[in-house]
């Protein structure tokens, strides 16, 4: 696939991979860790006076690029890593996770969350929303979400896809209510998780490191309160795109330079790009890359290899989607200013 | 009887204005250019257009052009009322 690995400097020396759509996201790896490393302790030590960080591993890139970055930075001993999986979680992604952790050193921790979720209501209150569209569902049945619309100009809506036990797909448009109650449902697997990263650096006087990329970062892809919670975010500057690279330049299991993102969230298979965004992440990246540049539709469309009336609604997307993170970004309003306390998100909703 | 424009009207500035800043909503404001309605929002818009008037919102026909100003509402309604109104003759 054209796109996923940059070119990419090491030592000031090129390293030719597939660059021909991706070309504009170049990026110095050796340069760039020496950056995020050198802010990352100023950070954490200077201004947070915390003595190390927790980093959650989803055993996907940003995840795995934050703790090698976090271990060079702190060393591995000053890194928790935890592996929060629950019983709709793959597999293979926890082994992932528990791979890198191994990899660079950082002491790990192992907690299965499935029974925090069970207690709070996360899935019997999911499957009361998936039965009133589809009222066969099952306990045994899966389930996830797709977005659909934005490619093709229209209104966004959500199709809700269950398969049941004997492998049958059922694809419905879900209604504005029970969509809601999902969303905000499966939201619990974020937050429960966000929870316990806190509880591990309260009581080890660290920081939260947060994992999102440039994109989900900018779209609003991350739950407010769950995983958009974290006191660092070092990579939320990086595009997709250059954080693969990144994960290349760390030496990340080819694994995990060579997958595809995922949600991890719902129990079927779901990719970022059926969840969120109108094109996978490749695309995406050289979107808003064109978008915040002013590039015109057309120049974006041959960049992304679609067509340009394609690109002009992906730039659409782009900007309802950034104005509908504002919310999610901006913290507590006040009615009026603290003299003493400075509210960073005083001109966010403005 | 409340025309479709009306009833529609009175749902968004109930719903989404909160009963303010009704004197912004004319017949052709963009609801997305002025922010009114989000996704959610439209989702919840094509909850009520069915329920009220007892039409099916196709997924193709969820486009701007269709849902995006009280005169596109209005329209849209009508013109899918007449087909389903056609329908219901042919099947007689």
């Amino acid at each position: 696939m054209s796109g996923r690995h940059p070119e990419i400097i090491v030592a000031g020396e090129k390293r030719s991979v597939d660059t021909r759509a991706s070309a504009p996201l170049h990026i110095d790896c050796e340069r760039e860790v020496r950056r995020i490393t050198a802010r990352l302790v100023e950070q954490v030590v200077d201004e947070f006076r915390r003595r190390g960080v927790v980093i959650a591993l989803s055993g996907g890139v940003d995840s795995s690029v934050c703790a090698a970055l976090a271990c060079k930075t702190f060393g591995p001993t000053r890194v928790l890593a935890l592996l929060l999986p629950e019983k709709e979680s793959s597999p293979q992604n926890t082994d992932l996770g528990r791979e890198v952790a191994g990899q660079f050193g950082i002491p790990c921790i192992v907690q299965d969350i499935t029974p925090v979720l069970e207690a709070i209501g996360c899935y019997a209150l999911r499957d009361q929303a998936i039965r009133a569209v589809f009222h066969e569902y099952g306990d045994d049945w899966k389930n996830k979400v797709v977005i659909s619309g934005g490619l093709e100009g229209r209104v966004h809506f959500f199709k809700l896809v269950v398969q049941a036990p004997d492998g049958r797909i059922l694809e419905r448009r879900i209604p504005h209510r029970e969509y809601l109650q999902i969303v905000a449902a499966q939201n619990f697997k974020q937050r429960a998780r966000k929870t316990i990263e806190y509880f591990h650096a309260d009581r080890l006087h660290y920081a939260v490191l947060g994992t999102p990329n440039r994109l989900e970062y900018d779209q609003g892809f991350f739950v407010k309160n769950g995983d958009g919670s974290a006191d660092v975010k070092p990579i939320a500057h990086l595009y997709k795109t250059q954080i693969y690279a990144l994960a290349r330049y760390l030496g990340l299991p080819e694994e995990i330079c060579a997958s595809t993102p995922t949600t991890d969230t719902y129990s079927l298979p779901q990719g970022q790009d059926e969840f969120y965004f109108a094109l996978p992440y490749d695309k995406m990246d050289l979107a808003l890359w064109a978008h915040d540049r002013d590039l015109a539709p057309a120049q974006a469309a041959a960049l992304m290899g679609i067509s340009e009336r394609q690109a002009a609604f992906v730039y659409n997307d782009i900007r309802a989607k950034r104005k509908a993170a504002r919310y999610l970004h901006a913290g507590p309003l006040l009615i009026e200013d603290h003299d003493q306390i400075p509210n960073p998100s005083a001109s966010a909703l403005s | 009887m409340q025309t479709i424009k009306a009833q529609v009207k009175a749902f968004v500035i109930d719903n989404f204005l909160m009963g303010r800043r009704a004197g912004d909503l004319a017949d052709d404001t963009s609801f997305l250019e002025r922010s009114i309605l989000d996704s959610t929002g439209f989702l919840e818009l094509i909850a009520f257009l069915e329920e009220r008037f007892g039409i099916q919102v196709a997924d193709e026909e969820m486009i701007p052009a269709n849902l995006d100003s009280l005169n596109a509402i209005d329209a849209y309604v009508k013109r899918k009322a007449a087909v389903e109104a056609c329908l219901g003759d042919t099947r007689k």
